[in-house]
């Protein structure tokens, strides 16, 4: 049978930016009517190059095609004439907009008056027709996670998108709507949509993708392969360039005395409405309790109450015997509590400070390092250089300006300042987010072996895998309730999935 | 005096607050128009001293108001066009760029207004209105200007496209950029379009609400637009409210020199009118210490993108 | 464009790297760019040749080789400075300016280190002097010692600083009040303060707008009262001001490169997320940096109204704008804004008797727009590639 003609076809794409070649040559081609899944790790220029055909970057060199025709595309614009739309990870929906006006954000009508009836109309019409109603009236701030996506959707076939580009899109869903997107993408290749499915997830691609290409480093390791095909083992090798491990080896948990006790604690957000409510958990010394749930249901706000950064409105909360509240000295507590921060670089470390002088700051206040009023500068250079080796920092001198560094050595110089202390308890957020398979393994390493020590690890996670590999309890939260606590060898992926969108389950 | 005197007095001290406080309506508006596109201006008492000197420049030398506020205009828009190639293009920090401009346009304004120190001001030509006896009619021009700016501006940034349009790049600069529409040419727009503003409102003091040229003409007025900006929670018929507000408290310290007023005549009381004169600036202060209690629990308020250079994503993932 | 047959193209790219030229490097060349604008701005103002007047303004500010040289010669055989020569003269009025400047820039510089933008140093330097002025006149008796006087006058003058600093670190700390508005605000409070008591109030002796001179001991020494036994330093105003300002900028120095506290103003200066992460309290060190750089700049105040021996209606404004110049000259380095202090303070001596006046004022203002502009341009850098044939390449199969 013929193959369907390609919806669009890059040919030797060539991108760069300062210091780095994010797409080195690269083709890739969708036909009309599949969903093809672009798969990489982080880095491996798959958004850079989907960028290329949405019109954001101009690339240095290669061609691109679009139902057959060479085209240049100089903004986004010239992409969505074409027919090119992307949903990008980081929706691009000014939140205190209505839906219609994010509609008609950049087009040529309205003119001058903004009267948006008609287009109010017409998103509920378009929103029917491929099941996707949303009130075209809301502020996108007011709407959940999911039904912005369903805008960003929205707004590209508003604008006669053919080709939608999904770069990441099931980072912020629960599994059941996960299950109802991929639904909506099926549906919309039946009537002749082509949907390229940017993802760093294996699970996903093989259940949703028709075709696959794999990016590493920059380079093609697969072109439009069948997805049914090909097994996990080998797209991950693809992806890697290596065999991976997908299960830690490690042994079972030797839970100790309770080392951090939450009760009914409850806590607001940056815009004041509830983040936590009655969270109630105890972490034990020598374990790892994991706190699953999709991105925004408390998490951050959870770490930031545990670390001091953030006020709880009601509760208690105690560090062994020590109760946490205002009265807490945190510059104490933090010399036994260890925190990997969500935001490496917004709240982990001081970006124009040198590698040495961020080692230091939980202990800046305190001998060997300083005396009384000043701070002994020899010592700080020492231990500096200590860290270095022993966590392998790459990094060409010990004063170097931690924004110098890569995001994967950044975090190694974070994880050196809290474990090198022999913290008592961990609380680590999203702490492999944006790195790569090898970083991350090492971090995992790196967690067993504390637990081993006898240290309590609270593991804030999105990624499943990840907490079913790691956690020796798996807590889920869900709009700031704990809604149940199970351990992974008794749980299933569906249960846990049910939690995180909210539904109760009896452990 | 009696009831008709004091209504009198009342109405002309009114008219003098409105006559004072558009000067300002202008540079807050001009300044909330930046805003609102996401770059804050802080120069905006250079711009306003640049348009004041050489509005009254260019009026000395060709007679003509009108021409000088264009020069003024002009010449405000020219300033603001360097703080916006500093802080879009280069971006800098916009806080220090402000700084800048603002001693760029003293220092321009100082040495290039010596020779119109002390010189000759344009006469008024004045028409009799009732109540308010012989007003300059430039003067009245200019207030009715204010009255019609205001609302222009705020129909212009709430219910027209490019006001969205402006909006958007002010609130999320990468979801305006994604759908095509051009960062940086927007917020270069509003930025020349503020400076504009700023020295037009500048040339509006030297040629109209009190002609003449000193070196720092406008005391710190520039400052005070850009408290009365967030003051008015970058709404431009608030910000009208506020500048006229601050032209009463401007005008107080010389109505009050009226010797029909001996129980608080200032003119008994020099040492007075001198504390009064610090007025102005102690209110400002004040009214950031009122807003501050608002604006936490207002959370619409300031665009989210203020203050932060808009750079596309370098780093691809 | 072409060249020997393959297609070049020019590209601008951000650096990656830091080095610590740029600090300086932009600095100069700021400079040197804002003396290159300023001849135009001189040409239109009316000079004649901007070359020679920056030269007549090095002359006033500094002196020449020949006067120096004359000055030596002068101080070595102990005999006073030759008819035509100026010796000294020119560095010593120059030294007396970059006093008050070097205290007004380390109170920017500390404040501006934790991103904390303090430019009210002209309404804090107005009340040290206001202070130092009431205690000199109004508190202590005529016949105080003199070294207890000035000591006393200091303390007043820092302590007022100090009170005015804190009213916008409060309100920042607390209310999260801009303190670029509140700082500037309070200047032209200051500013009115003086008039008030100087022009029509309390202070103002008969119709002068000024306290009258002050009596002798509230005034500092100066070198030329040395002229008896050493003819060199007659007519040589420099006075024990500038050691004030030495001193502070070496103490500054000391507490933001090794002390607990500058560890701490540098962290939060950099990222007040991680400060606060850390366990330093944002609102304390807020509240603290401003009450020294406002103690710095209330001391500038006393140095200068010491230095005038009277205090009257036209105190010298600016002070302040000129240490946010300096100290970003500096690069915030406190012991750099010494030399830049003094720097100025001939720019300052140097453009007194120029006209158009208000050459300094136009010329810093300049400098500034141009260092700001230079910084950020060096932090790009242009390269020349070739522009690459397209090649089309397969794909690496899979095994």
């Amino acid at each position: 049978m013929e193959s369907p003609p390609n919806a669009f076809e890059m040919r030797s794409i060539v991108k760069r930016f300062p210091g780095v070649l994010a797409n080195d040559h690269v083709d890739f081609s969708c036909q009309v009517g599949e969903v093809h899944a672009l798969l990489g790790e982080n880095g491996a220029g798959k958004s850079t190059l989907m960028n290329v055909l949405a019109g954001l970057y101009k690339s240095e060199a290669g061609e691109i095609y679009i139902n057959g025709e060479r085209v240049h595309l100089n903004s986004p614009q010239d992409a969505i004439a074409h027919g090119i739309g992307m949903v990008h990870q980081h929706f691009m929906l000014v939140p205190s907009h209505t839906v219609a006006e994010n509609m008609v954000l950049g087009l040529n009508t309205p003119r001058f008056f903004l009267n948006l009836t008609h287009v109010e109309e017409q998103v509920k019409a378009l929103g029917e027709q491929y099941g996707l109603s949303v009130n075209p009236r809301a502020r996108i701030w007011e709407l959940s996670v999911g039904e912005q996506q369903r805008v960003e959707v929205l707004k590209m076939l508003f604008r006669g998108a053919k080709v939608l580009i999904m770069d990441e899109p099931t980072a912020v869903l629960t599994p059941q709507e996960v299950e109802i997107l991929f639904q909506t993408l099926r549906d919309m290749t039946k009537r002749g949509h082509s949907i390229v499915f940017i993802s760093h997830k294996l699970d996903e691609v093989a259940a949703i993708a028709d075709r696959v290409t794999v990016l590493r480093r920059g380079v093609v390791t697969a072109a439009g392969e069948p997805a049914k095909g090909t097994t996990k083992a080998q797209l991950a090798k693809l992806m890697v360039g290596r065999d991976i491990l997908f299960l830690i080896d490690k042994k079972k948990a030797q839970p100790g005395e309770v080392v951090l006790a939450m009760d009914k604690l409850c806590a607001e957000n940056d815009r004041g409405l509830p983040a936590l409510r009655d969270v109630s958990l105890q972490v034990y010394a020598g374990e790892i309790l994991g706190i699953a749930g999709v991105a925004g249901n408390g998490q951050r706000e959870l770490a930031e109450v545990l670390t001091g950064l953030r006020k709880p409105t009601s509760g208690r909360m105690m560090f062994g015997a020590i109760p946490l509240d205002s009265h807490t000295n945190w510059m104490e507590v933090g010399q036994q509590l260890a925190h990997i921060p969500e935001d490496r670089a917004a709240v982990g470390s001081v970006p124009a400070l040198g590698v040495a002088e961020n080692l230091i700051l939980k202990r800046y206040n305190r001998p060997p390092i300083s005396t009384r009023w000043s701070i002994n500068y020899s010592a700080v250079h020492e231990n500096g250089v200590r860290l270095v080796e022993q966590y392998k920092i790459a990094t060409p001198s010990v004063d170097t300006p931690v924004r110098m560094l890569s995001g994967g050595n950044l975090q190694k110089v974070i994880l050196a300042r809290e474990t090198s202390g022999q913290p008592k308890l961990m609380i680590a957020v999203h702490p492999t987010r944006g790195l790569d398979v090898g970083a991350i393994e090492g971090i995992h390493r790196l967690l067993i072996e504390l637990r081993d020590q006898g240290a309590a690890i609270l593991l804030i996670s999105e990624e499943l895998d990840e907490l079913f590999s790691l956690a020796d309890r798996i807590a889920v939260m869900y709009e700031g309730q704990i809604v149940g606590e199970k351990s992974p060898e008794h749980a299933n992926l569906h249960e846990v999935g049910l939690m995180m969108a909210g539904t109760k389950v009896d452990s | 005096m009696n009831s008709v005197e004091l209504f009198t007095l009342s109405i002309t001290i009114l008219f003098g607050a409105l006559i004072s406080g558009t000067p300002l309506l202008f540079a807050t508006i001009g300044e909330i128009f930046s805003e609102k596109a996401g770059v804050m201006n802080l120069g905006i008492e250079g711009m306003m001293l640049i348009g004041a000197m050489s509005g009254f420049a260019v009026w000395f030398n060709t007679g003509s108001i009108g021409l000088g506020l264009l020069a003024g205009m002009l010449l405000g828009g020219l300033l603001a066009l360097l703080h916006a190639f500093i802080t879009i293009t280069l971006r800098a920090d916009q806080v220090v760029s402000g700084l800048a401009v603002t001693l760029l346009g003293g220092g321009f304004s100082s040495i290039l207004g010596q020779p119109y120190v002390g010189q000759r001001v344009p006469t008024p030509f004045t028409i009799a209105l009732p109540l308010l006896g012989n007003i300059a009619a430039q003067q009245l021009t200019l207030v009715i200007l204010g009255l019609i700016f205001a609302p222009l501006a705020w129909f212009y940034v709430n219910r027209t496209r490019p006001g969205l349009d402006m909006r958007s790049v002010g609130e999320h600069p990468s979801a305006a950029d994604s759908l095509g529409i051009n960062v940086y040419l927007t917020r270069y727009t509003y930025v020349i379009f503020g400076g504009m503003m700023s020295g037009f409102a500048g040339a509006t003091m030297s040629l109209i609400t009190d002609p003449g040229w000193v070196d720092g003409k406008t005391s710190g007025l520039g400052w005070i637009a850009v408290a009365l900006v967030i003051f008015a929670a970058w709404d431009p018929i608030r910000g009208m409210w506020v500048s006229y507000f601050f032209g009463l408290l401007r005008r107080l310290p010389l109505d009050l020199q009226n010797p029909a007023l001996p129980l608080i005549s200032t003119a008994n009381n020099p040492s007075v009118g001198r504390l009064m004169d610090m007025l102005p600036y102690i209110a400002t202060i004040l009214i950031l210490i009122i807003g501050s209690r608002d604006s936490i629990r207002r959370r619409l308020g300031a665009p989210a993108a203020l203050g932060t250079p808009y750079v596309r994503g370098e780093r691809g993932l | 464009m072409k060249l020997n047959g393959t297609n070049y193209r020019l590209r601008v790219e951000a650096r990656l790297d830091n080095p610590r030229w740029i600090g300086l490097a932009s600095s100069v060349i700021g400079v040197l760019l804002a003396l290159f604008v300023g001849g135009f701005v001189l040409k239109a103002a009316g000079a004649q040749d901007p070359v020679a007047t920056y030269k007549v303004i090095f002359k006033e500010g500094f002196g020449t080789f020949a006067d120096w040289q004359a000055g030596v010669n002068a101080l070595a055989t102990n005999t006073s400075c030759p008819k035509g020569k100026l010796c000294f003269g020119p560095l010593s009025d120059t030294l007396v300016k970059a006093s008050p400047i070097l205290l007004t820039t380390l109170a920017c510089i500390i404040a501006f280190r934790m991103r904390l933008w303090n430019i009210g140093a002209d309404g804090q330097m107005f009340l040290g002097a206001w202070a130092a002025t009431g205690v000199a006149v109004f508190l202590l008796p005529k016949t105080t010692d003199r070294w207890i006087m000035l000591t006393a006058m200091g303390l007043a003058g820092t302590l007022a600083g100090v009170a005015y600093g804190f009213i916008p670190g409060f309100l920042k700390a607390r209310l999260n009040i801009s303190e670029i508005i509140t700082t500037l605000m309070l200047n032209y409070v200051g500013y009115k303060w003086i008039e008030y008591f100087v022009v029509v109030g309390p202070w103002s002796i008969g119709d002068f707008e000024s306290t009258g001179r002050f009596p002798a001991p509230a005034t500092w020494p100066r070198l030329t009262e040395n002229a008896e036994k050493y003819p060199i330093t007659a007519g040589l105003t420099v006075h024990p001001g500038i050691f004030l300002g030495i001193a502070a900028a070496l103490l500054i120095a000391w507490i933001l490169y090794r002390s607990r506290w500058g560890y701490e103003i540098r962290v939060i200066g950099n990222n007040p997320n991680a400060a606060r992460y850390a366990g330093i309290s944002l609102a304390r060190n807020i509240i603290l940096v401003m009450c020294l750089s406002g103690g710095l700049a209330g001391l500038a105040g006393m140095n200068e109204v010491a230095a005038l021996r009277e205090l009257n209606g036209r105190f010298s404004r600016g002070y302040g704008f000129t240490g946010v110049i300096v100290a970003w000259l500096a690069r915030l380095n406190p012991l750099a804004a010494i030399l830049v202090a003094i720097l100025f303070g001939g720019l300052l001596v140097g453009t007194k008797l120029i006209q158009p006046q208000g050459i300094a004022s136009m010329l810093q203002g300049v400098i500034l727009f141009v260092v700001v502009g230079t910084e950020l341009l060096f932090h790009y850098r242009i390269q020349l590639e070739k522009v690459e044939a397209v090649m089309v390449q397969k794909a690496e199969g899979v095994s």
